[in-house]
């Protein structure tokens, strides 16, 4: 049933008004000039029926908490309670991010191991914590990058090189930094096409961006030649830490030769993912680039916790955040750390690759088409659905739909771009071997269903509280406020 | 183990369906050289008892302060349901909105957020949120660029008492592609509208109007709108959202209303948290809808024409336009636009007015009882919930008496603004009661008055 809107709920002269303070006269400073004089559009409604509604609307979601979510390069893991119970105790909530350091040593102590801890797992010379989401963390790495070579008074180094599997924001973000983009193939194999690469790399080479695992689901390789031809002709390696979870603990980032990482720590580190935020994506980078971090870091003077800032650290690339970055979901994934410890962490990795592997070897057996089946998966693998969707014209999102209704949200679909008909797994390390083998179930039941009756299977999805959605009509008749359906614009 | 919920007889039989002998082996298209990594320094596991205990711990050891300071994060009442709600698990666990027909919870709560901030701004179409208020703020500059008819231009006026926050992370963001700020003259703690005439505004992209601006004070948005519209720039209003439902909105604004609007979400029902996770809102006229960056979520019909909502206008975003997207952020701050959105509706116009009303009376309070302190005055009126005050000697030591005393006295605006001497930021929202006020101006005399701060004048 549709909920209806908050706004269609409302009555004028109806409040939740107990939440608001006690009413006071109109100030004689303020000009009329100056006051609005209208009413906002924002509903008048009671607390009931505020919880109602947002309860209502909660259930129409899947999540993690209800659902297998198996979003392919997302991470979509357990979000332990404990992280978000610890995180919100009244002493860290009520902390105004300006107040002195002597206030905010408890907090501060939190974040200095934080990025101790951070340093360990990517095998780096230093960190910062204020990038809030993955794509600052990318903007962070390329921006010290860019900031290095002109520091040396190397001005010419204007070109980032991007596998063509790379996730889109990989160039959006070169370009944010000024850089131009230069794309490379990737082989047959998945691997990085190494000839390529040597004919790309040369004196206007800023650096390279990887995802290792990258993004096709397995491990680079050759990621030793990789960084040894970029650092041979002058630039640095960016690494994307969106695929951590897969070598978490078993592989230090820094020892493959990256010079710079990012990790999503509503990925790795299990903070949540909130309906798309808030995320955090500090960056780590070695002895070179360390100068540039973005601040304010914390750090420790005469036996305390206090911030590093422009002062500290005048060649840093500045601040991305108007204070210290997204500090309680730091908190969280300080509180999973600290629970899970040095070898919760390797199985973290070890079982989310099992859980790939295991998926993986299912699927195979089950006669599904697998993108790069000579290859061992990541924690995250493909399989491509163009077999079936030539045969039936069922394709990967008419698979993603009918996944719905049998109560798993889809993977991710048609990503990464190199594969047809693609639909990109990731199990992770949490969940049981009767979902997987459920999961498994489910699609061989459509492919089944595709082949007898193929129109059945776009009619999918049926048990959600709409079915498929004109996207076309979204974007064409532009229905953005409530509004602006009472009024339309001219 | 935690969080793993696999029996050693399942992982038996997971690796013999795979083939492996064991874990180990499924890692071996790693080069063995790099399989090293010893996680030295990390720490090793603990229950979740234990872990409370430092916690809770450590929690403890953050002092308590009354707070009179604002400068972007400010106290205000947050009502229990709003994160009672915004933690359940479907809001909280949930991911970007990408399979519609399995988020339409977290749609419609979208498509209701860019509703009240849309109305709140004025304007027409609000995005799902961006960051913070300061990363907003350097969207809306990239936006304005982009849409500006001015081929080229580049730079973009402010105002002298912009967040000092604002303009590092502009300055941050903004210099891989070659933007320039350039600050607009003042009088008597804002723009000063009569010396506007000598400003040249050619390769002007955008004028920003804050309001209040960072001082607090209330800048002369109308007449600054008409100024920068009849010169051909666009007007980015940069707004605090508890201050919409009491001053004129940018949408409002002059003749024809700013173009733009962006702030720090924060004061909608986000703690205070030592600085985030918060967001930022970014709303804009319908012309502008295709230079918005981040995500936007419209409504639509399905197949049977029952109504549902989608996240749209896709093609602008960087997982389709790569090299050429609009900007390269992929996330808003979802969470938090959950815990507004109920704010928000909790109190709805009127409560929320009252909030405003209630912050602007306790600060011109504030602002009386410290005057009456000897040498203490308020030099720029009218303010909206913050004010300077300007105190007969150096801000810092005084700050560091009124700390040990447990209050946060407010913001030394010495270091950003040193033309106002020795100046102070304070402010006081709906949460501080009359006595809180008193104790403060209590406290102020005291602190002046001390032998030691007399050295230090």
């Amino acid at each position: 049933m549709r909920e209806p809107l908050i706004f269609e709920q409302s009555r004028a002269g109806r409040g939740a008004l107990l939440q608001a303070p006690t009413p006071v006269p109109p100030s004689p400073d303020l000009p009329a000039s100056l006051l609005r004089s209208d009413v906002p559009p924002l509903p008048e409604v009671s607390e009931l029926q505020v919880v109602r509604h947002f309860t209502r609307l909660s259930q129409q979601n899947f999540s993690i908490d209800t659902h297998f979510y198996p979003l392919g390069s997302c991470t979509m893991k357990y979000n332990p309670r404990a992280c978000n119970r610890l995180a919100m105790l009244p002493g860290f909530l009520a902390r105004h991010p300006l107040e002195p350091e002597a206030h905010a040593q408890g907090v501060l102590e939190c974040l200095f191991e934080l990025q101790e801890w951070l340093k360990a797992v990517t095998g780096m010379a230093g960190v910062s914590l204020t990038p809030m989401a993955g794509a600052q963390g990318e903007f962070a790495g390329v921006a010290m990058i860019d900031a290095y070579h002109r520091a040396r008074g190397d001005h010419a180094r204007r070109q980032i090189i991007v596998p063509d599997a790379a996730h889109g924001t990989n160039p959006a973000t070169a370009t944010m930094c000024g850089l131009d983009v230069v794309e490379i193939p990737t082989n047959a194999e998945g691997d990085v096409d190494l000839d390529a690469l040597r004919a790309a790399v040369g004196p206007a080479t800023a650096g390279i961006m990887l995802t290792n695992p990258s993004t096709l689901g397995v491990f680079e390789r050759r990621i030793t030649e990789i960084a040894a031809i970029v650092h041979e002709a002058g630039g640095l390696l960016y690494y994307d830490g969106a695929n951590m979870n897969a070598i978490l603990g078993q592989v230090l980032p820094g020892a493959m030769g990256f010079d710079v990482v990012h990790i999503n720590l509503h990925k790795t580190f299990s903070t949540p993912h909130g309906g798309g935020g808030p995320g955090a994506g500090i960056v780590a980078v070695n002895q070179r680039l360390e100068p540039f971090l973005p601040v304010p870091m914390v750090g420790q003077r005469d036996g305390r916790y206090a911030w590093l800032t422009e002062r500290e650290r005048p060649q840093s690339i500045g601040r991305l955040s108007a204070f210290m970055g997204n500090t309680g979901i730091l908190l969280r994934a300080w509180v999973y750390m600290r629970l899970l410890g040095a070898e919760g962490m390797r199985r973290v990795s070890a079982y989310a690759v099992l859980n790939a592997n295991y998926l993986l070897a299912r699927l195979r057996d089950a006669g599904f088409t697998v993108a790069y089946p000579g290859r061992r998966a990541s924690h995250e693998f493909i399989i491509s659905l163009k077999d079936v969707a030539r045969d039936t014209g069922v394709t990967a999102m008419d698979f993603a739909k009918a996944l719905l209704d049998r109560g798993v949200h889809a993977p991710t679909t048609y990503f990464p771009l190199l594969v047809p008909e693609c639909l990109l797994i990731e199990p992770t390390e949490t969940e049981a071997q009767d979902d997987l083998d459920r999961f498994v179930e489910a699609l061989v039941e459509i492919r089944a269903l595709a082949r007898r009756d193929a129109a059945e299977v776009k009619r999918a999805p049926r048990t959600t509280p709409v079915g498929r959605l004109d996207d076309v009509r979204a974007a064409k008749q532009l229905d953005v406020t409530w509004q602006s359906r009472r009024a339309p614009a001219a | 183990m935690p969080f793993i919920p696999h029996t050693d007889r399942e992982v038996a039989a997971m690796l013999a369906t795979i083939g492996a002998g064991s874990l180990d082996e499924l890692f071996d298209e790693i080069p063995p050289a790099l399989r090293n990594a010893p996680l030295t320094g990390v720490p090793a596991g603990l229950n979740e008892a234990g872990v409370a205990r430092i916690m809770q711990a450590r929690a403890a050891r953050n002092v308590p302060a009354t707070c009179f300071l604002g400068a972007g994060a400010y106290d205000h009442h947050i009502p229990a349901v709003v994160w009672e709600l915004a933690t359940r698990g479907e809001f909280y666990s949930a991911y970007t909105p990408y399979q519609a027909e399995a988020s339409q919870g977290t749609l419609q709560l979208i498509y209701e957020y860019q509703s009240m901030m849309a109305g709140l701004t004025g304007l027409d179409v609000s995005n799902a949120s961006l960051y913070d208020g300061a990363t907003a703020f350097a969207e809306a500059c990239l936006m304005a660029v982009r849409a500006s008819r001015r081929p080229g231009a580049r730079r973009i006026l402010v105002p002298r008492y912009l967040s000092p926050a604002y303009r590092r992370v502009a300055r941050a963001l903004l210099k891989g592609q070659g933007l320039e700020l350039t600050d607009l003259p003042v009088r008597d703690g804002r723009t000063d509208t009569a010396a506007l005439e000598s400003v040249a505004t050619d390769g002007v992209a955008a004028v920003v109007v804050m309001q209040p601006n960072f001082l607090g004070s209330l800048e002369p948005a109308d007449a600054l709108t008409d100024w920068a519209q009849a010169r051909g720039a666009l007007v980015i209003g940069a707004c605090n959202p508890t201050a919409l439902a009491l001053l004129k909105p940018p949408g409002q604004w002059g003749t024809r209303g700013a173009d733009i609007a962006c702030g720090e979400g924060q004061p909608l029902g986000i703690p205070l948290a030592s600085g985030g996770p918060y967001f930022g809102f970014l709303a804009c006229r319908s012309a502008l809808v295709r230079q918005m960056p981040g995500r936007i979520v419209g409504g639509t019909v399905d197949g049977e024409g029952r109504p549902g909502f989608t996240l749209t206008l896709q093609a602008r975003e960087q997982h389709i336009r790569r090299t050429k997207a609009t900007s390269n952020i992929c996330t808003n701050q979802g969470l938090m636009v959950t815990a507004a959105t109920i704010y928000l509706s909790l109190l709805g116009p009127v409560g929320l007015r009252r909030v405003a009303e209630a912050c602007h009376a306790n600060t011109r309070e504030l602002a009386a009882t410290l005057s009456r302190c000897p040498g203490v005055t308020v030099p720029f009126r009218p303010f909206f919930h913050e004010a300077v005050v300007q105190l007969p000697v150096p801000v810092a030591p005084v700050l560091a008496r009124l700390a040990a005393g447990g209050i946060l006295g407010g913001y030394d605006l010495s270091a950003d603004f040193p033309e106002l001497g020795h100046a102070l930021l304070v402010c006081a929202t709906e949460q501080r009661t009359p006595e809180e006020i008193a104790a403060y101006g209590t406290a102020l005399a005291a602190a002046l008055d001390a032998p030691a701060m007399a050295a230090a004048g």
